[in-house]
């Protein structure tokens, strides 16, 4: 097998995409100078009232920036295109394109429908509105795209944790010495230390960060929000309390904490299962909260429904505090959970210290901005209205204040589920938690960077990929926050 | 205002105390014990060997006592050992019954001995701490005036090409971890391959001889990663003061632009960066822990890092102690600035 260079075949369109990209960077900064220098748009007033603007020369630069974007986008584009269809002819960039072919679909898929249905898909609709917002959503779906397929193992190429004798730290590109029936024939991105696949371990990352992310930032918000409402809305003692409370955790610096938190012997001790414990009450003391203090007044519904929902959910905590039978199992003592029998999934050690600390690093915050959040509403004419119908203070909270704060919550929920992403990376650059040979971004990074002088290639995929996952979120929350102040 | 500050200084006494036990008790629990013990004496002791060198040298004493003999309210441990040798939380290498003090905690300006370095706590906090808070006053040099610089052009036109380029820079720059931004930099400045060998991948000579070589990429890592959340708040305080009535009055009398934005707006634009930039001081803390390990300078965060990964109880005790006090002084000083830039605020 000859090892793959970077376009292959294609390569006749390299010097187009680098005349293109030096015509965008030159008419961005001609539009930028121009946009300080150059006079204003001439305007005319027409007879009939109106005002109409000629182009100008700032007219000029704009359409010259335009066309020249366009032309980087077709020529990315044409790359993607011509190498699903050419595969490995067309170098690595081919190859990859063609094996993230899944992605591709679903993601065209997705913008279709979003696009032809988004009138009447309320705030989510109106993101394909905003340019900005749709290339952040974009490139977070790309990556959640990547993770689900990559679990599935369809756009891999190898193993991520199978180590192929020869191909240490190999450039991308390099053909497997002896490639079995059936096997890839190449590193696509190159090997690393240990002689595994720097590509599927990229893809593979994604899973983990995509699995924990979200998930983690939900639970944060859910103990903010059951903590925050009452503490902004009564005020007084509680409010001191908890405040306290949150700036102790606030005050501590991150790594710290993580260091003090997610190491083997304090899994050993058992302290990361009792605030699992803790923490993971939350949800469902906000789920029952929230459909007791709705329904209160119609028990005959109200009560199959808080034992169904609370009885699966109080199934869902269980099995997911306990692991082989046990809540707590130390060498001293251990704490029955439930059986095995019953228990639906198990969270290795380590995940759940990951999880839970993250959980516990992020809810301080969401806490702060619910309580001002609270603060804020509470004093709204509507507010007074429900407490004058003589509602609970807790539909109060639940189903007057906090729909009225999702949008600030929303965009916070967007931003902190990247400020997540960057967490677990850090925890993984020191080492921490997830098992060393865990292919996710940070531990990649890190182990790419004791090597960064001779090879660039173990570090950067991983690099970049979390960079533009976190950037893709920060668009995102900036076209949402720009949409949901347009109403 | 005196009262307030009483106050604060209160809570922030009680903070530190509540973190510190924290750290203590984590740091205390009995796995962390013996890896201490394994470390310290020898990585084939057993069980029993583990629990009476921890008992000798007392780690096994109830935890409010350990705590209280951290700080200096309850007389240090002591013990002779039974060939002889004189041990306690008190003693030193070398020194006898009679040169050890009573008391030895944190109230008697003694902050232990730490495991690790085989020195003085308070010796290798303070020698660290000055090499990051070099590392920190350049970064503050770069980061504050071009944040603030950045910020103040977004802002004065909103919509225009230069706001538009400068906050998608921004927004850039805040997704940029500094694990991100180091690999990266180090990848193109550094490496051999790319050819650009304009800057040091390590910054361990900084430490002795800081040039522009050396230390120029932890310092810029670490700022690019704060100065986008500062202008992004600059730009908006900027934004809300442009449209703000007096403005267009001056507009109206005819002041010109340049006047305008430097001489009514900019001052009471920067009332809101100023506290943010204060509050950005924990988030800093955490990039010179990452930058300090990915360049291997050797300040405030390695120490940190060398403490946390080996247990060191008293030296991590004395780094926590620091680290809240860095940031709840930011925030107080962040408040009372507050006040004394905005008149139209005051603290009862």
């Amino acid at each position: 097998m000859e090892p793959l260079s970077w376009t292959g075949s294609i390569a006749f369109l390299n010097p187009i995409l680098l005349i293109a990209l030096a015509a965008l960077i030159v008419s961005i900064v001609i539009w930028i100078i121009g946009s300080i220098i150059l006079p204003e748009a001439p305007m005319t007033v027409n007879a009939d009232g109106t005002i109409s603007s000629g182009s100008g020369l700032r007219g000029l630069t704009q359409s010259a920036l335009r066309y020249s974007f366009f032309a980087c986008v077709a020529l990315s584009l044409a790359y993607i295109l011509l190498g699903i269809f050419m595969g490995t002819g067309a170098g690595i960039i081919g190859a990859i394109s063609q094996q993230f072919l899944p992605v591709w679909l679903s993601l065209i898929i997705l913008f279709a429908m979003s696009i032809a249905f988004k009138r009447r898909l309320g705030l989510y609709g109106k993101l394909f509105d905003s340019p900005i917002g749709m290339i952040g959503f974009g490139l977070v779906m790309f990556w959640v795209f990547t993770g689900i397929f990559g679990a599935l193992d369809l756009i891999v190429t190898h193993d991520p944790l199978v180590q192929v004798s020869g191909m240490k730290n190999k450039v991308p590109g390099t053909p497997l010495p002896s490639p079995e029936e059936g096997e890839y024939a190449w590193y696509l991105l190159g090997g690393d230390n240990l002689a595994r696949d720097v590509f599927s371990r990229m893809v593979k990352g994604a899973w983990i960060v995509v699995q924990i992310a979200p998930l983690a930032t939900m639970f944060a918000f859910m103990v903010g929000i059951t903590l925050g409402l009452p503490a902004g809305y009564y005020g007084g003692r509680l409010d001191t309390f908890l405040s306290f409370l949150a700036n102790l955790i606030l005050a501590f610096p991150v790594i710290l904490l993580f260091y003090l938190l997610v190491t083997p012997e304090i899994v050993a001790t058992g302290v990361p299962n009792y605030m699992a414990a803790v923490l993971f009450v939350f949800p469902i003391l906000f789920i029952g909260v929230l459909l007791n203090s709705r329904y209160y007044t119609r028990p005959k519904f109200r009560t199959p429904l808080l034992i169904g929902v609370l009885g699966i959910a109080l199934w869902l905590y269980l099995s997911l505090i306990s692991t082989g039978g046990y809540i707590i199992n130390t060498d001293d003592y251990r704490i029955w959970g439930l059986p095995t029998y019953l228990d639906l999934f198990d969270i290795p050690g380590g995940i759940l210290v990951v999880f839970v600390s993250v959980v516990f690093v992020n809810s301080p915050t969401v806490f702060r901005i619910v309580r001002g959040l609270a603060m804020d509403i509470k004093t709204r004419d509507y507010v007074a209205a429900a407490q004058t119908r003589g509602e609970g203070p807790w539909y109060i909270m639940l189903w007057e204040i906090l729909p009225n704060a999702r949008g600030p919550l929303i965009v916070d929920f967007c931003l902190r589920i990247g400020y997540t992403t960057i967490l677990l990376g850090t925890l993984g650059f020191f080492g921490l938690g997830l098992p060393p040979e865990s292919p996710d971004w940070g531990s990649t990074i890190n182990e790419g960077r004791k090597l960064l002088s001779i090879y660039l290639h173990p570090a950067l995929p991983p690099a970049l990929a979390l960079l533009s996952l976190v950037l893709g979120l920060n668009l995102l929350a900036d076209g949402l926050r720009e949409e949901s102040l347009k109403d | 205002m005196g009262l307030f500050i009483l106050r604060r200084f209160g809570v922030m006494l009680l903070t530190a105390l509540c973190l510190t036990f924290v750290v203590f008790f984590l740091t205390n629990l009995y796995p962390n014990l013996e890896k201490l013990a394994k470390t310290q004496g020898n990585q084939r002791m057993s069980d029993e060997q583990v629990e009476t060198w921890l008992e000798n040298r007392g780690y096994l004493q109830p935890t409010l006592v350990k705590y209280g003999q951290w700080l200096g309210v309850m007389p240090g441990f002591t013990k002779t050992l039974e060939d002889g040798t004189f041990v306690g939380t008190c003693t030193r290498p070398g020194s006898t019954e009679e040169t050890t003090p009573r008391f030895c905690g944190v109230l008697q300006g003694d902050w232990g001995y730490s495991t690790v370095f085989k020195d003085e706590v308070g010796s290798i906090v303070s020698k660290r701490l000055g090499n990051t808070g070099y590392l920190m006053f350049w970064v503050l040099v770069l980061m504050v005036p071009s944040a603030l610089l950045v910020g103040v052009l977004a802002g004065m036109r909103e919509g225009s090409a230069l706001d538009r380029s400068l906050s998608t820079f921004s927004i850039i720059t805040t997704a940029t971890p500094e694990y991100v931004s180091g690999v990266i930099f180090i990848a193109i400045f550094t490496s051999s391959t790319v050819g650009l060998k304009w800057f040091k991948g390590t910054a361990t000579q900084a430490m002795d001889n800081p040039t522009f070589e050396n230390f120029f990429l932890p310092v810029l890592t670490i700022a690019l990663y704060g100065m986008g959340y500062i202008a992004r708040m600059t730009r908006a305080s900027m934004t809300e003061v442009m449209t703000a009535q007096y403005i267009r009055t001056a507009r109206l009398k005819g002041v010109s632009f340049g006047n305008i934005v430097l001489k009514h707006a900019l001052r009471n634009a920067l009332i809101a960066p100023f506290t943010v930039i204060m509050l950005q001081f924990p988030w800093l803390l955490n990039g010179v822990v990452i930058v300090e390990t990915l360049f291997n300078y050797k300040g405030f965060g390695w120490a940190l890092v060398q403490a946390a990964g080996n247990n060191d109880i008293q030296l991590l005790l004395a780094i926590s102690v620091v680290s809240v006090f860095v940031v709840l002084v930011t925030q107080l000083i962040s408040d009372i600035g507050y006040v004394y830039l905005n008149p139209r605020i005051r603290i009862s």
